[in-house]
């Protein structure tokens, strides 16, 4: 399916204000108070409302609205725990007990990146340099994610390829992020999230009413359960509105495990520990700011999050009550009373006659067909059939690929005028993710890394060149990323990866070092190094999916895709389940027994008043 | 309930909202809770800060 292509006046218009009002914010927010360390500075409060959606904006991409949309799209509305999660876990958690004692230990120890953080509080230039190295090499990939989200929606949106989308779209990221875009402007951050706020109301909105209402549309797709395609029904798909089957030691379970373990708890957990976000805790005025932006960041994200796993599982009936008719010939009854079957897809060649239409596996495309109307018609060799009308989910006319369904649903199914404004919102939630993406990366690699590495002062012109050049390098890597992997439900799992990465690699150092006196250095870095050397094992060796597209187990198996490929359901267990609680039992027992931190450094860390200057230290 | 069959999925869905109003309610409750003060160490973090992001 491609979507409405070309642009009107009226889409230019919508398209220059939303630009010139970007502008306008930003270089209202360069000549005064422009970010939270400005409005620190001042000893003034940014709104909370300001602080919160500016946060969420950071928090929310294209590819948790297209990405993971699109998943809820395939798999159904099981994703809504992860929107729970978000919720639960990446705000409240997050906000309520993480948030200060963030804040307070970065302040003291004058951290201006999570490798510095976690450096400073273990006294380690060997922990910052390994958190800095592991975001430099690995936040691209999550920057990839973000910018084939934002392609692909502009390819169906506009009718162009996605190449030329992706070209586009990394132009406007580089003008964006390259000159000066880096810089937090919180009011555009804020601009950006209450578009994309107006755009999932609506969305939301629009989708049920269509659909006859929040009952009445859950039940149509409660009822679409037997048009599952028989691939995900062998894995344990039950229909849109029921979790998978659960289980251990069949393949039946197998999606279970990748819809909890991968979509559910790596990016559900994995949350807690983003170098991007934990750093924002810095730039917050005080524990009373922090209280008030968890309403407004828990309205956001359930916003965010939850419409497009709705709004993408029901897409599935709103194809099957509106979509455009397929025409096909029955292969197989499924069901004779609301009369649906497997039908044989067909198209009409140049002479009129019925011709089967071919899949990606050349042979003759068979799906689950809602049979509207019933004809006669002539096949190829002039012979006359029954030719059967009907729809279908949103699964058939993506062709199974995820990724399309938001996109698809968008161009399709709304007015025109909302694709230009999603459009927007969904060019609004890349940039200011991808900006603070970016940051991230630039101080990793000049702060954590060349400045560690080299021994050179903070600020020192080398250094700023390394951030700089950081910051272009991720921007070229997450492009060829972006260009050259397209299969499957990418989006999603590279950003679950990277989600995961950081949750096995981080969390336990992060919220030990937080709150607990008797975690050692040794004890961090080994926690730091065995969350992700199991974790990378387990993407190269094991999760059958990442191993497969790496390559290197096939070496080593003679071709199986995953060094489990015989023993049902490890194959699509995420590495976090086993990467996680290793690091954290790995934090627990080296720190038992090594040297503890000498007094005076965790009084630095902990006190409740201190002077920033008798504490400060150099990273031994 | 709501047209879900799944007591799992009703759960997910009706807690992303549950977890919603607690959040509000949690915002609400302790909106002047907390103190709110700006240390000298804070102050130095953020001009720090700035500058930091000025260079890049």
């Amino acid at each position: 399916m491609t979507g409405q292509s070309g642009l009107g006046w009226i889409d230019i218009l919508v398209i220059l204000l939303y630009v010139i009002a970007t502008g306008y914010l930003g270089w209202l927010g360069y000549r005064g108070t422009r970010s939270a360390a400005d409005f620190l500075v001042g000893g003034r409060s940014a709104h909370p409302i300001i602080m919160a959606v500016s946060y969420g904006a950071t928090f929310i991409s294209t590819a948790a609205i297209v990405g993971f949309g699109g998943v809820a799209g395939l798999f159904g509305m099981s994703l809504l725990w992860l929107t729970f999660l978000n919720i639960g876990v990446g705000i409240f958690i997050a906000f309520v007990f993480l948030g200060e004692p963030t804040r307070r230990m970065g302040h003291r120890l004058g951290a201006h990146t999570f490798g510095e953080l976690l450096g400073l509080r273990y006294q380690s230039r060997a922990v910052q340099i390994f958190a800095g190295a592991l975001v430099f090499l690995f936040m691209p990939l999550y920057s990839a994610a973000v910018m084939t989200g934002g392609s692909i929606f502009a390819a169906t949106q506009f009718g162009i390829d996605f190449e030329v989308a992706l070209l586009i779209f990394a132009l406007i990221t580089a003008a964006y992020v390259v000159p000066g875009g880096l810089k937090a402007v919180m009011y555009t951050d804020t601009l950006q999230g209450f578009v994309m706020i107006t755009a999932m109301i609506f969305l939301l909105w629009y989708t049920y009413s269509q659909l006859g209402g929040i009952g009445e549309a859950h039940r149509f797709l409660t009822d679409m359960a037997d048009m599952v395609p028989a691939k995900l029904q062998a894995i344990g798909h039950q229909g849109w509105t029921e979790m998978p089957a659960f289980g251990w030691g069949a393949n039946s379970y197998n999606l279970w495990w990748i819809v909890v373990s991968t979509i559910i708890l790596g990016v559900g957990i994995g949350v807690l520990a983003q170098p991007q976000l934990a750093v924002r805790f810095m730039t917050v005025r005080s524990r009373r700011e922090l209280d008030r932006a968890v309403p407004i960041g828990a309205v956001f994200i359930m916003l965010m999050t939850g419409t497009p796993f709705i709004v993408g599982s029901l897409s599935n009936a709103w194809f099957a009550q509106h979509g455009p008719l397929l025409k096909g010939q029955v292969e197989q009854v499924m069901d004779t009373e609301k009369d649906r079957a497997m039908v044989g897809l067909m198209r009409q060649n140049d002479v009129g006659a019925w011709t089967p239409i071919l899949g990606k596996d050349e042979k003759p495309a068979v799906v689950p067909l809602i049979i509207t109307t019933r004809e006669q018609a002539a096949d190829a060799s002039g012979e006359s059939f029954e030719l059967v009308s009907g729809r279908s989910s949103i699964i058939t006319y993506v062709k199974g690929e995820a990724d399309q369904i938001i996109p698809t649903f968008i161009s399709t199914a709304l007015p025109h005028w909302f694709g230009i404004i999603f459009f927007l919102a969904m060019l609004a939630a890349a940039m200011s993710t991808m900006s603070s993406q970016f940051h991230t990366i630039g101080t990793a690699a000049g702060r954590d890394l060349y400045e560690q590495i080299s021994r050179k002062p903070h600020g020192s012109e080398p250094s700023l060149l390394a951030m700089r050049l950081a910051v272009v390098v991720g921007l070229l890597v997450a492009v060829t990323i972006s260009y050259t992997v397209r299969e499957g439900y990418v989006i999603a799992r590279f950003t679950a990866i990277f989600f995961g990465l950081c949750a096995a690699a981080f969390m336990p150092a992060f919220i030990g070092g937080l709150f607990f006196k008797g975690v050692t250095r040794a004890g961090a870095l080994a926690s730091m190094s065995v969350g992700f050397g199991v974790s990378a094992f387990w993407l190269v060796f094991i999760k059958s999916a990442e191993a497969k597209a790496i390559g290197l187990v096939q070496l080593v198996t003679g071709g199986k895709p995953s060094l489990l490929a015989d023993v049902p359901n490890w194959p699509v267990v995420d590495p976090i389940v086993i990467a996680l609680p290793l690091s954290a039992l790995t934090l627990i027992i080296v720190s038992a027994l090594t040297r503890k931190p000498d007094e005076a450094h965790l009084e630095q860390c902990f006190a409740s008043a201190s002077n920033r200057n008798r504490y400060r230290v150099s990273a031994s | 309930m709501l047209g879900i069959p799944d007591p799992w999925v009703i759960i997910a869905y009706l807690g992303c909202i549950l977890m919603t109003i607690v959040s509000l309610i949690y915002g609400l409750a302790r909106r002047n809770a907390a103190p709110d003060e700006v240390t000298p160490i804070d102050r130095d973090w953020a001009i720090e800060e700035r500058k930091a992001d000025h260079d890049l």
